[in-house]
Protein backbone atom coordinates (compact mmCIF):
# COMPACT_ATOMS: atom_id res chain seq x y z
CA UNK A 1 0.00 0.00 0.00
CA UNK A 2 1.30 3.41 -0.92
CA UNK A 3 1.75 5.61 2.12
CA UNK A 4 1.68 9.30 1.48
CA UNK A 5 2.84 10.27 4.96
CA UNK A 6 4.64 8.52 7.73
CA UNK A 7 5.23 9.61 11.26
CA UNK A 8 7.57 10.96 12.36
CA UNK A 9 8.31 13.36 9.53
CA UNK A 10 11.92 13.75 10.45
CA UNK A 11 14.66 11.63 11.89
CA UNK A 12 15.90 11.64 15.46
CA UNK A 13 19.31 13.04 14.58
CA UNK A 14 17.62 15.91 12.79
CA UNK A 15 15.35 16.49 15.75
CA UNK A 16 18.25 16.34 18.13
CA UNK A 17 20.22 18.76 16.03
CA UNK A 18 17.38 21.19 15.74
CA UNK A 19 16.46 20.86 19.35
CA UNK A 20 19.92 21.40 20.66
CA UNK A 21 21.23 23.91 18.18
CA UNK A 22 18.25 26.00 17.29
CA UNK A 23 14.96 25.14 18.93
CA UNK A 24 15.52 26.61 22.30
CA UNK A 25 19.12 27.55 22.64
CA UNK A 26 20.21 31.13 22.72
CA UNK A 27 23.77 29.99 22.60
CA UNK A 28 25.37 33.09 24.01
CA UNK A 29 25.13 31.94 27.57
CA UNK A 30 23.05 34.87 28.79
CA UNK A 31 20.86 34.37 31.78
CA UNK A 32 17.26 35.35 31.15
CA UNK A 33 15.54 37.04 34.05
CA UNK A 34 11.95 38.19 33.77
CA UNK A 35 12.67 40.96 36.25
CA UNK A 36 15.67 42.39 34.45
CA UNK A 37 15.69 46.16 33.96
CA UNK A 38 17.25 45.92 30.52
CA UNK A 39 14.98 43.61 28.50
CA UNK A 40 16.93 40.71 27.10
CA UNK A 41 14.72 40.68 24.03
CA UNK A 42 15.85 44.12 22.90
CA UNK A 43 14.70 47.67 23.29
CA UNK A 44 11.24 49.01 22.58
CA UNK A 45 10.71 52.75 22.29
CA UNK A 46 8.11 54.29 24.54
CA UNK A 47 5.17 56.39 23.36
CA UNK A 48 6.88 59.63 24.33
CA UNK A 49 9.55 59.11 21.71
CA UNK A 50 6.93 59.51 18.97
CA UNK A 51 5.47 62.82 20.14
CA UNK A 52 7.75 64.74 17.79
CA UNK A 53 5.88 63.35 14.78
CA UNK A 54 3.42 66.13 14.12
CA UNK A 55 1.14 64.35 11.69
CA UNK A 56 -1.26 62.15 13.67
CA UNK A 57 -1.58 59.54 10.94
CA UNK A 58 2.15 59.25 10.48
CA UNK A 59 2.58 59.03 14.24
CA UNK A 60 -0.01 56.25 14.37
CA UNK A 61 1.83 54.28 11.70
CA UNK A 62 5.13 54.80 13.53
CA UNK A 63 3.60 53.64 16.81
CA UNK A 64 2.28 50.46 15.23
CA UNK A 65 5.58 49.83 13.48
CA UNK A 66 7.35 50.05 16.84
CA UNK A 67 4.79 47.77 18.50
CA UNK A 68 5.25 45.35 15.64
CA UNK A 69 8.77 44.65 16.91
CA UNK A 70 6.90 42.61 19.51
CA UNK A 71 4.23 41.24 17.20
CA UNK A 72 6.79 39.97 14.71
CA UNK A 73 9.10 38.53 17.35
CA UNK A 74 9.41 34.75 17.40
CA UNK A 75 7.58 34.60 20.72
CA UNK A 76 4.41 35.85 19.00
CA UNK A 77 4.86 34.76 15.38
CA UNK A 78 5.56 31.12 16.22
CA UNK A 79 1.96 30.67 17.35
CA UNK A 80 0.40 32.79 14.60
CA UNK A 81 1.54 30.65 11.64
CA UNK A 82 -0.03 30.45 8.21
CA UNK A 83 -0.90 26.79 8.77
CA UNK A 84 -2.21 24.82 11.76
CA UNK A 85 1.35 23.78 12.54
CA UNK A 86 3.29 25.93 15.04
CA UNK A 87 6.77 27.25 14.54
CA UNK A 88 9.51 27.09 17.13
CA UNK A 89 12.66 28.78 18.32
CA UNK A 90 14.24 32.09 17.48
CA UNK A 91 14.68 30.92 13.88
CA UNK A 92 10.93 30.21 13.63
CA UNK A 93 11.42 26.76 12.13
CA UNK A 94 8.71 24.09 12.16
CA UNK A 95 7.87 22.80 15.62
CA UNK A 96 9.62 19.61 16.63
CA UNK A 97 8.03 17.17 17.03
CA UNK A 98 5.66 17.93 14.15
CA UNK A 99 2.37 19.09 15.61
CA UNK A 100 -1.07 19.62 14.15
CA UNK A 101 -2.90 22.06 16.38
CA UNK A 102 -6.18 21.40 14.59
CA UNK A 103 -9.14 23.73 14.40
CA UNK A 104 -9.23 24.13 18.16
CA UNK A 105 -5.62 25.27 18.28
CA UNK A 106 -4.99 22.96 21.23
CA UNK A 107 -4.02 19.83 19.30
CA UNK A 108 -5.77 16.85 17.82
CA UNK A 109 -7.17 13.59 19.17
CA UNK A 110 -4.43 11.79 21.04
CA UNK A 111 -1.86 14.58 21.01
CA UNK A 112 -2.75 17.91 22.57
CA UNK A 113 -0.48 20.87 23.17
CA UNK A 114 -0.51 20.18 26.88
CA UNK A 115 1.01 16.76 26.32
CA UNK A 116 4.20 18.78 26.69
CA UNK A 117 3.20 22.38 27.43
CA UNK A 118 1.99 22.66 31.00
CA UNK A 119 0.47 25.65 32.78
CA UNK A 120 3.90 27.18 33.44
CA UNK A 121 7.32 26.98 31.85
CA UNK A 122 8.97 23.70 32.82
CA UNK A 123 12.68 23.93 33.50
CA UNK A 124 14.80 21.14 32.08
CA UNK A 125 17.86 21.32 34.30
CA UNK A 126 21.12 20.17 32.88
CA UNK A 127 19.99 20.34 29.27
CA UNK A 128 20.75 22.91 26.61
CA UNK A 129 17.04 23.14 25.94
CA UNK A 130 16.68 25.22 29.06
CA UNK A 131 12.95 24.79 29.47
CA UNK A 132 9.77 23.70 27.78
CA UNK A 133 7.49 26.72 27.53
CA UNK A 134 4.04 26.70 29.06
CA UNK A 135 1.17 28.85 30.25
CA UNK A 136 -2.51 28.44 31.01
CA UNK A 137 -4.61 27.96 27.87
CA UNK A 138 -1.57 27.25 25.71
CA UNK A 139 -2.81 27.11 22.15
CA UNK A 140 -2.24 28.17 18.57
CA UNK A 141 -3.95 31.33 17.37
CA UNK A 142 -7.04 30.71 15.21
CA UNK A 143 -6.44 30.45 11.48
CA UNK A 144 -8.04 33.87 10.91
CA UNK A 145 -5.28 35.39 13.03
CA UNK A 146 -2.39 33.99 11.01
CA UNK A 147 0.39 36.55 10.68
CA UNK A 148 3.07 34.49 9.01
CA UNK A 149 3.69 35.76 5.50
CA UNK A 150 1.80 39.03 5.96
CA UNK A 151 3.34 42.46 5.67
CA UNK A 152 3.19 44.78 8.67
CA UNK A 153 0.24 46.45 6.99
CA UNK A 154 -1.44 43.10 6.53
CA UNK A 155 -0.93 42.19 10.16
CA UNK A 156 -2.22 45.59 11.21
CA UNK A 157 -5.38 45.23 9.14
CA UNK A 158 -5.97 41.73 10.47
CA UNK A 159 -5.69 42.95 14.04
CA UNK A 160 -8.27 45.66 13.37
CA UNK A 161 -10.73 43.44 11.51
CA UNK A 162 -13.44 42.02 13.82
CA UNK A 163 -14.18 39.37 11.22
CA UNK A 164 -10.64 38.06 11.67
CA UNK A 165 -9.69 39.11 15.20
CA UNK A 166 -12.24 37.17 17.19
CA UNK A 167 -14.86 39.91 17.12
CA UNK A 168 -12.73 42.28 19.16
CA UNK A 169 -13.16 46.05 19.23
CA UNK A 170 -10.07 48.22 19.27
CA UNK A 171 -10.57 48.62 23.01
CA UNK A 172 -10.63 44.84 23.31
CA UNK A 173 -7.45 44.64 21.28
CA UNK A 174 -5.75 47.15 23.56
CA UNK A 175 -6.82 45.23 26.66
CA UNK A 176 -5.73 41.94 25.13
CA UNK A 177 -2.29 43.20 24.18
CA UNK A 178 -1.76 45.00 27.49
CA UNK A 179 -3.07 42.46 29.98
CA UNK A 180 -3.59 38.99 28.48
CA UNK A 181 -1.43 36.46 30.27
CA UNK A 182 -0.60 34.49 27.12
CA UNK A 183 0.57 37.70 25.42
CA UNK A 184 2.51 38.43 28.61
CA UNK A 185 4.25 35.07 28.40
CA UNK A 186 6.27 36.54 25.52
CA UNK A 187 8.32 38.48 28.08
CA UNK A 188 8.70 35.50 30.41
CA UNK A 189 9.36 32.65 28.00
CA UNK A 190 11.59 30.59 30.26
CA UNK A 191 15.22 29.69 30.02
CA UNK A 192 16.54 29.03 26.55
CA UNK A 193 14.55 31.48 24.47
CA UNK A 194 14.75 35.22 23.95
CA UNK A 195 11.90 37.35 25.32
CA UNK A 196 9.96 39.79 23.17
CA UNK A 197 11.43 43.30 23.02
CA UNK A 198 10.69 45.78 25.80
CA UNK A 199 7.98 45.03 28.31
CA UNK A 200 4.27 44.30 28.10
CA UNK A 201 3.56 47.68 29.71
CA UNK A 202 5.46 49.57 27.01
CA UNK A 203 3.90 47.39 24.32
CA UNK A 204 0.42 47.98 25.70
CA UNK A 205 1.02 51.72 25.83
CA UNK A 206 2.18 51.72 22.20
CA UNK A 207 -0.96 49.87 21.13
CA UNK A 208 -3.09 52.28 23.15
CA UNK A 209 -1.42 55.29 21.56
CA UNK A 210 -1.72 53.70 18.11
CA UNK A 211 -5.47 53.34 18.61
CA UNK A 212 -5.76 56.86 20.04
CA UNK A 213 -4.12 58.27 16.92
CA UNK A 214 -6.54 56.55 14.58
CA UNK A 215 -5.12 53.03 14.41
CA UNK A 216 -3.53 53.77 11.08
CA UNK A 217 -1.75 50.93 9.32
CA UNK A 218 1.48 50.84 7.35
CA UNK A 219 1.01 50.37 3.63
CA UNK B 1 7.72 17.89 49.79
CA UNK B 2 5.16 15.15 50.33
CA UNK B 3 2.85 14.13 47.50
CA UNK B 4 0.17 11.51 47.21
CA UNK B 5 -0.01 10.08 43.72
CA UNK B 6 -2.70 7.92 42.17
CA UNK B 7 -0.68 5.63 39.92
CA UNK B 8 -2.44 2.78 38.17
CA UNK B 9 -5.20 2.89 40.74
CA UNK B 10 -2.91 2.70 43.75
CA UNK B 11 -1.99 5.56 46.05
CA UNK B 12 1.72 6.18 46.46
CA UNK B 13 3.16 8.62 48.99
CA UNK B 14 6.40 10.19 47.84
CA UNK B 15 8.63 12.92 49.18
CA UNK B 16 10.35 14.79 46.34
CA UNK B 17 10.97 18.33 45.18
CA UNK B 18 8.03 20.03 43.47
CA UNK B 19 9.88 20.30 40.17
CA UNK B 20 10.78 16.62 40.00
CA UNK B 21 9.65 15.15 36.67
CA UNK B 22 7.02 12.46 36.98
CA UNK B 23 9.29 10.17 34.99
CA UNK B 24 11.86 10.23 37.76
CA UNK B 25 9.23 9.65 40.41
CA UNK B 26 7.74 6.71 38.55
CA UNK B 27 11.04 5.03 37.79
CA UNK B 28 13.33 5.96 40.67
CA UNK B 29 10.95 6.41 43.59
CA UNK B 30 8.01 4.12 42.90
CA UNK B 31 9.97 1.61 40.87
CA UNK B 32 7.79 1.44 37.78
CA UNK B 33 10.50 1.20 35.15
CA UNK B 34 8.32 0.38 32.14
CA UNK B 35 8.18 4.07 31.26
CA UNK B 36 11.44 4.93 29.52
CA UNK B 37 13.79 7.89 29.48
CA UNK B 38 14.60 8.85 25.91
CA UNK B 39 15.57 12.46 25.31
CA UNK B 40 14.43 14.18 28.49
CA UNK B 41 13.12 17.18 26.56
CA UNK B 42 9.77 16.03 25.14
CA UNK B 43 11.19 15.32 21.71
CA UNK B 44 10.93 11.54 21.47
CA UNK B 45 7.84 10.30 23.34
CA UNK B 46 9.48 7.32 25.07
CA UNK B 47 8.27 8.60 28.45
CA UNK B 48 4.61 8.94 27.48
CA UNK B 49 2.11 8.19 30.24
CA UNK B 50 -1.55 9.11 30.75
CA UNK B 51 -2.82 11.83 33.02
CA UNK B 52 -6.57 11.46 33.35
CA UNK B 53 -6.49 9.49 30.11
CA UNK B 54 -4.54 12.05 28.11
CA UNK B 55 -1.06 11.34 26.79
CA UNK B 56 1.65 13.46 28.38
CA UNK B 57 5.43 13.38 28.31
CA UNK B 58 6.42 12.51 31.84
CA UNK B 59 9.97 13.81 31.41
CA UNK B 60 8.71 17.41 31.28
CA UNK B 61 5.70 17.04 33.55
CA UNK B 62 6.59 18.00 37.08
CA UNK B 63 4.97 16.24 39.99
CA UNK B 64 3.53 19.58 41.03
CA UNK B 65 1.81 20.13 37.69
CA UNK B 66 0.30 16.65 37.79
CA UNK B 67 -1.85 17.67 40.73
CA UNK B 68 -4.40 15.04 41.65
CA UNK B 69 -4.68 13.59 38.16
CA UNK B 70 -5.01 9.84 37.76
CA UNK B 71 -1.72 8.55 36.40
CA UNK B 72 -1.55 5.46 34.23
CA UNK B 73 1.61 3.82 32.98
CA UNK B 74 2.47 0.99 30.64
CA UNK B 75 2.40 -1.43 33.57
CA UNK B 76 -1.39 -1.08 33.85
CA UNK B 77 -2.59 -0.09 30.41
CA UNK B 78 -3.25 -3.73 29.54
CA UNK B 79 -5.89 -3.84 32.24
CA UNK B 80 -8.04 -1.36 30.31
CA UNK B 81 -10.27 -2.61 27.48
CA UNK B 82 -8.60 -0.43 24.85
CA UNK B 83 -5.12 -1.05 26.19
CA UNK B 84 -5.65 -4.78 26.11
CA UNK B 85 -6.75 -4.69 22.48
CA UNK B 86 -3.80 -2.49 21.55
CA UNK B 87 -1.27 -4.73 23.24
CA UNK B 88 -2.73 -7.81 21.55
CA UNK B 89 -2.59 -6.08 18.18
CA UNK B 90 1.02 -5.11 18.91
CA UNK B 91 1.92 -8.73 19.48
CA UNK B 92 0.00 -10.02 16.48
CA UNK B 93 1.58 -7.46 14.16
CA UNK B 94 4.99 -8.14 15.72
CA UNK B 95 5.52 -4.43 16.03
CA UNK B 96 8.44 -4.44 18.42
CA UNK B 97 12.04 -4.56 17.29
CA UNK B 98 14.40 -3.31 20.00
CA UNK B 99 11.42 -2.26 22.08
CA UNK B 100 12.81 0.77 23.86
CA UNK B 101 10.24 3.25 22.55
CA UNK B 102 7.32 0.86 22.55
CA UNK B 103 5.83 1.63 25.95
CA UNK B 104 5.52 5.24 24.87
CA UNK B 105 4.17 4.20 21.48
CA UNK B 106 1.48 2.05 23.09
CA UNK B 107 0.48 4.76 25.57
CA UNK B 108 0.11 7.25 22.72
CA UNK B 109 -1.78 4.74 20.61
CA UNK B 110 -4.27 4.05 23.38
CA UNK B 111 -4.76 7.77 23.99
CA UNK B 112 -5.43 8.19 20.27
CA UNK B 113 -7.97 5.39 20.15
CA UNK B 114 -9.69 6.64 23.28
CA UNK B 115 -10.18 9.99 21.55
CA UNK B 116 -10.70 8.73 18.00
CA UNK B 117 -12.01 5.19 17.73
CA UNK B 118 -11.37 4.81 14.00
CA UNK B 119 -8.41 7.00 13.04
CA UNK B 120 -7.36 7.56 9.45
CA UNK B 121 -3.75 7.37 8.32
CA UNK B 122 -3.53 11.14 8.74
CA UNK B 123 -5.01 10.98 12.23
CA UNK B 124 -2.44 8.35 13.19
CA UNK B 125 0.40 10.39 11.72
CA UNK B 126 -0.71 13.50 13.59
CA UNK B 127 -1.17 11.79 16.93
CA UNK B 128 1.93 9.60 16.77
CA UNK B 129 4.35 12.07 15.21
CA UNK B 130 5.88 12.83 18.61
CA UNK B 131 6.86 9.22 19.23
CA UNK B 132 10.17 8.34 17.67
CA UNK B 133 11.24 4.78 16.82
CA UNK B 134 14.89 4.31 15.93
CA UNK B 135 14.08 0.87 14.52
CA UNK B 136 11.59 2.34 12.07
CA UNK B 137 8.63 0.22 13.10
CA UNK B 138 6.17 2.88 11.98
CA UNK B 139 4.35 0.81 9.33
CA UNK B 140 3.76 -1.96 11.88
CA UNK B 141 2.68 0.56 14.52
CA UNK B 142 0.15 1.98 12.08
CA UNK B 143 -1.06 -1.52 11.18
CA UNK B 144 -1.45 -2.42 14.84
CA UNK B 145 -3.39 0.75 15.60
CA UNK B 146 -5.72 0.03 12.70
CA UNK B 147 -6.13 -3.56 13.84
CA UNK B 148 -6.89 -2.40 17.37
CA UNK B 149 -9.39 0.12 16.02
CA UNK B 150 -11.22 -2.74 14.35
CA UNK B 151 -11.20 -4.60 17.63
CA UNK B 152 -8.35 -6.86 16.64
CA UNK B 153 -9.65 -8.29 13.36
CA UNK B 154 -7.36 -8.94 10.44
CA UNK B 155 -9.51 -7.10 7.88
CA UNK B 156 -7.45 -4.73 5.77
CA UNK B 157 -3.71 -4.35 5.75
CA UNK B 158 -3.45 -1.28 7.92
CA UNK B 159 -0.38 -0.12 6.12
Amino acid sequence: MQMTRQFPRTSLPVIAGLAIVAVFAIGDGRAISPTTEAPAGGALKGVAEFQSIADSGARSVALFTEAAKVITSPRCMNCHPATRHPKQGDTMHPHMPPINAGESGTGIAGLSCNSCHRSTNTAVPGSRVGSVPGAEHWLLAPASMAWEGLTLGGICRQIKDPARNGGRSLADIHRHMETDHLVGWAWHPGAGRRPAPGTQDVFGALIGAWIATGAECPA
Amino acid sequence: MAYSLNVNGRIHSVDVDADTPLLWVLRDVIGLTGTKFGCGVAQCGACTIHLDGHAVRSCVTTIESAGSSAIMTIEAIGSTPKGSVVQRAWLEEEVVQCGYCQSGQIMSAVALLNANAMPSDGDIDDAMSGNICRCGTYPRIRAAIKKAARGGSNTGNGG
